[in-house]
């Protein structure tokens, strides 16, 4: 019954969204009030009836019901409840349910958080977003419904992917999702801009926060995922280039870029056409990346089996949505036209070629993702482009966008003196030369790659708090509390992500640089000795788990003879599957992390008393790589927090479409 | 300055940049590609001589053997045509199974042995590397790749 109730609501949905997608768009094309009005009501009948279908599949993986297809081949009784949650987003069904749940609720956000929008700008931002609703309802309902029964019920389930049993499950899903989809409202406002063919600061202003959260939610999904990728799949690495890992960070890329662009739009009134190109392009790379990880082109554990139909019908919902947006944008860009003009060196200047740096990177990363494809459909041969291709594009490109963003800020609108710049930022260019020449011999050994790395961070750190120091230096307001009091919650948000980029990339560079990894074939008894530290393998024992069989080993760190930490990883034999799964066991510490994790027992008839292959990393700074994600998303949180955004709207509704604002003050 | 030169100076500026970014990715291209052949190309000596590339097939049922003493380990993959032997030394993947789909990254020795810098894993039980299971549906055409996978499944 649960199920059936779920698919009703479900189909219910579908015609709910077509009203949402196609009636407001004509209410606003004929002027019809009341078509206009049907956006909110529609829109928030069909987040209520998404939820309703989302909460009956969860409702029978928690209750196991081994009726429904979905929940068979993805959960089992033993499971622990968390997982069956989890379990919920855990198959490629449960998974687009999950991307249309989050679709809704951003249209259901949209239509709350917007009661001073004016009318025909909500109705055809709340359209839009019904249409990209109606494509992803019916790809649930044609192609992958997650109630299928499953006739006769099977007595027990076949498990969730063990790799899926982890408490990364439960979140990096959730937040990833939030941010792909999240792009779809700044689309949304594009595309609506585009239909009433008015784009003016008023227009960006009203989409920037809700870049900013889902950009905010996508850097955090993606942080998750690779922080999961690191201790759990025993290989100690943060990042692999894999072409899954790629349809998340193009439009990070594109988001990032987009924000910026956006700052621009609203502040100065330039850019508007990049920025509406960038709006589509965003979400078209959401689109793409569904599209990579869940019609089956990709081999990775985000793929699950494939099914020809989905990837012909995302594909071509793919081409129907980027190829009819860029056609609108194509017919009406020339009546946005490019906006005020500024100078060769400018914060408007070095914030353009920060977006066409990030964009070069961006079609760089889709470039090495996407030629491998091309060359087997076509069958052209098998190819596969592997980290070194994307570390030798990449860091040169970044590198110099990450200068910039010492400069930007710091430069004025319109026209930034270079000799002002040079006063303002010399010290901080000689704090980050001396820091590139020092702290690399501190660490132990100097390398000019390493060298090059925290002269960046150095530079971002030094040349920000310079950004600050003058803002607080030029201020009117007496007193340290009432200066800092003066900025805008977004300043400090955009500091504060600044900072987060630099202790990035101070995590980024030091474990590159020092990282240390041995894999070793320890007997019981044994120790090792790894860039100082003793390893102790005392032995390995086999315990019970919940639902899986383990084996657990206990490795004593000493340094210099002081036991430090005991470490415990593990081997886990699932009981549904059988498949087996690496538990690393890690010491985490501000200054970088140990890490042990057990390989297969290497003594004749695999005797785990035996001696063990052994993998024993160093990882110098490597929670810094997380840790400063955090902080950049905690910066856009920030930024989107700050009054102007709920003040401006008031203010606004009445002049709305006056044109731009100029001369707006920096920040 | 006239609006006129800004412009050029832009496009000047974006077409350096484009131009240092694609010298970058063919650079970057031509010495990162990784090709991938099937045990029978390697036998067929379609295969380069000291430049990396790929393998894939199953691992030969009762051919894995570990050296005393150290992390190196020998195993033959196979397409079901042609058999390949392959040495690695560091841990094999969770997943790694006689009898199992595998994909390897290394070069090819002198002695036509494959030494694997890098043995991928999989990541479900079911599933079989796609670059794997064409090796073996090339090298087999009248036995669908799903059949074998069933049967190496069974087989286990």
């Amino acid at each position: 019954m649960i199920p059936e109730l779920g698919h009703f609501a479900l189909i219910l949905a579908l015609l709910v969204a077509i009203a949402q997608g196609t009636l407001p768009l004509i209410g606003a094309a004929t002027d019809e009030p009341r078509l206009l009005a049907l956006a909110r009501p529609t829109a928030r009948a069909q987040f209520a009836l998404v939820v309703i279908a989302w909460v009956c599949l969860a409702a029978s993986f928690m209750g196991n019901d081994f009726s429904v297809l979905n929940v068979a081949t993805n959960s089992n009784s033993e499971l622990p409840l968390r997982y069956r949650f989890a379990a919920t987003w855990g198959s490629h069904e449960g998974s687009m349910l999950l991307w249309t749940l989050m679709l809704a609720g951003w249209t259901f956000a949209v239509s709350v958080f917007s009661r001073h929008l004016p009318p025909v700008l909500l109705a055809r931002v709340i359209s839009v977003m019904g249409l990209v609703s109606v494509g992803f309802l019916a790809f649930v309902l044609f192609t992958s419904n997650p109630f299928e029964r499953l006739v006769p019920a099977a007595a027990e389930g076949r498990d969730l992917n063990p790799l899926l049993q982890d408490p990364g499950m439960v979140i990096h899903p959730p937040m990833l999702y939030m941010g792909y989809v999240g792009f779809s409202v700044a689309f949304a406002f594009a595309l609506a801009a585009l239909l009433g063919g008015r784009l003016d600061a008023t227009w960006a202003r009203w989409s920037r926060p809700w870049t900013t959260v889902a950009w905010a939610f996508l850097t955090i999904g993606i942080a998750l995922g690779s922080g999961w990728a690191y201790y759990t799949l025993g290989w100690g690495g943060w990042w692999f280039w894999d072409p899954v890992e790629n349809a998340s960070f193009m439009p990070w890329l594109t988001g990032t870029a987009l924000i910026h662009s956006l700052a621009v739009t609203e502040k100065r009134g330039a850019f508007k056409s990049w920025t509406v190109l960038l709006a589509i392009l965003a979400f078209s790379l959401s689109l793409l990346g569904t599209f990579l990880v869940r019609s089956g082109v990709l081999t990775s554990v985000h793929a699950f089996a494939s099914d020809p139909t989905r990837g012909v019908f995302i594909l071509s919902f793919l081409a129907v949505v980027i190829g009819g947006s860029l056609a609108l944008f194509a017919s009406r860009a020339a009546k946005v036209g490019l906006g005020a003009a500024f100078s060769m060196i400018s914060r408007e200047s070095m914030l353009l070629a920060n977006n066409v740096l990030l964009i070069v990177a961006m079609g760089s990363v889709l470039l090495g993702t996407l030629y491998p494809l091309f060359l087997d459909a076509l069958n052209l041969g098998k190819i596969s482009v592997g980290p070194p291709y994307f570390d030798s594009v990449f860091f040169p490109l970044m590198a110099p966008a990450l200068f910039l963003m010492g400069v930007g800020p710091i430069a004025r609108w319109s026209r930034a003196p270079v000799p002002e710049l040079w006063t303002r930022l010399r010290w901080a260019l000689g704090v980050a030369v001396v820091a590139a020449l020092i702290v690399p011999a501190l660490l132990g050994r100097w390398s000019p790659l390493v060298a090059f790395g925290l002269f960046l961070a150095f530079w971002i750190f030094a040349s920000t708090f310079e950004t600050l120091r003058g803002r607080l230096a030029s201020s009117a307001q007496r007193g340290l509390a009432a200066k800092l009091r003066a900025n805008s919650a977004s300043y400090y948000g955009m500091l504060l992500a600044h900072l987060g980029v630099g202790v990035f990339v101070v995590g980024v560079t030091l474990v590159k640089g020092y990282e240390v990894e041995r894999d070793v074939k320890l007997d019981p008894g044994e120790t090792v000795t790894v860039g100082g530290y003793d390893f102790r393998f005392v032995g390995a024992v086999p315990g019970p788990g919940p639902n899986y069989r383990a084996v657990t080993g206990t490795f004593e760190v000493r340094k210099d003879g002081e036991l430090l930490q005991t470490l415990a990883p593990e081997k886990r034999i699932y009981n549904a599957s059988g498949q087996p799964m690496t538990i690393a066991a890690i010491d985490v510490g501000i200054f970088g992390d140990r890490y042990v994790s057990l390989g297969e027992p290497v003594a004749k008839n695999q005797d785990i008393a035996g001696a063990w292959a052994i993998r024993i990393y160093l990882k110098p700074f490597i929670d810094w790589i997380w840790g400063g994600a955090f902080l950049m998303a905690l910066g856009g949180f920030m930024a989107v927090s700050d009054r102007r955004y709920r003040l401006a709207i008031r203010r606004r509704t009445a002049a709305v479409w006056t044109g731009v604002r100029g001369g707006a003050p920096a920040d | 300055m006239k609006p006129r030169t800004r412009r050029l100076g832009w496009i000047v500026a974006g077409l350096a940049v484009l131009g240092v970014a694609s010298a970058l990715v063919l650079n970057a291209f031509q010495s990162n590609l990784v090709f991938f052949f099937s045990p029978s190309q390697v036998a067929a000596h379609e295969a380069p001589q000291g430049r990396a590339f790929r393998i894939g097939g199953l691992v030969e049922a009762g051919s894995l053997t570990r050296e005393p003493n150290s992390l190196t380990v020998h195993f033959r993959v196979t397409d079901t045509a042609q058999t390949i032997p392959v040495s690695y030394t560091g841990m094999l993947p969770d997943l790694f199974k006689e009898g199992k789909g595998v994909v390897a990254q290394g070069t090819l020795g002198p002695d036509g042995t494959f030494h694997a810098s890098e043995v991928l894993a999989k990541h479900d039980e079911n599933y079989m590397p796609p670059a794997a299971a064409d090796a073996v549906k090339k090298a087999h055409e009248q036995m669908s790749t799903k059949t074998l996978v069933t049967t190496s499944t069974a087989s286990k």
